[in-house]
């Protein structure tokens, strides 16, 4: 059997996040709330040197993705290479590092917070690089990242 | 420039240094009757969303004495919310109904939550396990006013050091202020690890010992108690091997030598013998009605009666 031009296809405009650990791309796909609309291409479990589990390729058509939405990316792929493609071009090799906030899509594991009883909107402002921990706006507990707690944005 | 017109008051973390020395000073105004009147024309909302006979009355005695008025409930069964109405619109119809408002609720961060909601200052009169912050202002005071400064005294905390907000609270100021703590409890009911983490970052020496006899060599200028909530224990017998595990006597205030103040933010059980309430060293009534002068110079900041 000869081997498959394109392992996933190449997109013309928009994001590519290579290097997600597998099966954490369907998490990522998650946190960017992009699962309810738009056009993705999803790559599981491909070989790799610096990913020795395997690892995940997620390829978003006609979006670019913020800064913001990037960086939130590393709190479950701290490792994933983000390329932003113009007409078929890598335009911009972008590098992601722990935001210092994150709003919506983590949930607060202490059940008496006000972001699970009162509504609030889930808040975090990030406590620690090493080991890797956030501090709730409303309770003000720490936590560490719990991929369990990560979930889809707020609208 | 008063930096606390308009502010809300909602947790030790959000305070600087200098913030906490113009509360103390301020309260020390109040207290020598500097500003008489000082509330005069302002309106308070005291919303107690679970009870608290002791803090509620502290702040509306405040208020009252200030020459302002007060209103609110003393109990969620009191107020709309029984109703259905959610806390968001709760704190959205009463702030248009006063100058400040006092909240205690149950869940944690419902405090942060009003004062976003909110269009006058919010003041967090406890909010679950997490923050009650006008405890510690006036217990800042108390020291201030008994020893006549806050840095680099020795603390010790003494009983439930576990689940009392009041001392991880205290622990947090006292170190803002260079303090060495002494921490005192049975082994059950001691500082959770994550508040020695936060204060070893800080660099606050502190040391653990299990009865205040062990820490007489730190010489310490504060004695600081507090009761074992009876109510934080779900197995009675867990707390029956645990509640009668210290008591300060006179002879334990002998031990720890003249200088010690005994604090305690009330109320108590039987971690304090009765003995010690006639002893100079006893300051935790006084602390109890240093509440009234504390909390009348805040709502006098953040309402803009003082500047």
């Amino acid at each position: 059997m000869s081997d498959r031009v394109y392992k996933v296809y190449s997109i013309e405009n928009g994001t590519v996040i290579d290097h997600i650990p597998t099966p954490m791309a369907l998490k990522v796909v998650k946190i960017l709330g992009i699962g309810s609309g738009g056009m993705f291409t999803l790559g599981v479990g491909f070989q790799s040197k610096r990913l020795p589990g395997g690892k995940d390729i997620l390829k978003i058509e006609n979006r670019v993705l913020s800064r913001n939405e990037t960086d939130t990316i590393s709190l479950i792929a701290p490792h994933a290479t983000i390329n932003i493609i113009r007409e078929g071009k890598v335009q911009e090799k972008r590098r992601i590092s722990l935001p210092e906030s994150i709003t919506g899509v983590m949930l607060c594991p202490n059940p008496n917070c006000a972001t699970n009883m009162l509504g609030a909107t889930r808040k975090f402002r990030l406590e620690n690089r090493d080991p890797v921990s956030y501090r709730c706006h409303y309770c003000e507990r720490v936590t560490g990242i719990i991929s369990e707690n990560l979930v889809s944005p707020e609208k | 420039m008063n930096s606390f017109s308009g502010r809300s008051i909602i947790s030790l973390r959000d305070m600087s240094v200098s913030d906490l020395w113009r509360i103390v000073e301020t309260t020390g105004e109040v207290k020598t009757g500097k500003h008489p009147g000082l509330l005069s024309g302002i309106s308070v909302a005291s919303l107690f969303f679970e009870p608290s006979t002791r803090t509620r009355l502290s702040f509306e005695s405040a208020v009252l004495k200030g020459g302002g008025s007060v209103f609110g409930f003393a109990d969620p069964g009191a107020s709309s919310q029984k109703k259905g109405e959610s806390f968001a619109d709760s704190v959205r119809t009463v702030t248009g109904y006063c100058d400040a408002m006092v909240i205690r609720h149950p869940v944690e961060g419902a405090a942060r939550l009003a004062a976003e909601l909110s269009s006058v200052p919010v003041i967090n009169a406890g909010d679950g396990a997490n923050q009650h912050p006008t405890q510690t202002f006036l217990d800042l005071f108390t020291i201030f006013e008994s020893i006549g400064r806050l840095e680099g005294l020795c603390v010790g905390l003494m009983g439930d050091l576990k689940y009392g907000r009041t001392v991880h609270s205290l622990a947090h100021a006292m170190s803002l202020f260079g303090a060495k703590l002494v921490f005192i409890s049975p082994p059950s009911l001691a500082m959770p690890p994550h508040v020695l983490s936060e204060l070893t970052e800080a660099g606050v020496s502190f040391s653990v010992v299990s009865s205040p006899e062990e820490a007489r060599d730190s010489e310490m200028d504060v004695l600081y108690v507090t009761r074992i909530q009876k109510e934080r224990f779900g197995d009675p017998q867990e707390y029956e091997s645990v509640a009668h595990s210290y008591r300060v006597t006179r002879e334990t205030v002998g031990v720890l030598g003249e200088s010690i103040r005994v604090m305690h933010p009330l109320p108590r059980v039987d971690e304090i013998a009765e003995e010690v309430d006639s002893l100079p060293n006893a300051i935790y009534f006084l602390q109890a009605h240093n509440g009234i002068p504390t909390r009348q110079a805040l709502l006098a900041l953040v309402t803009g009666g003082l500047s």
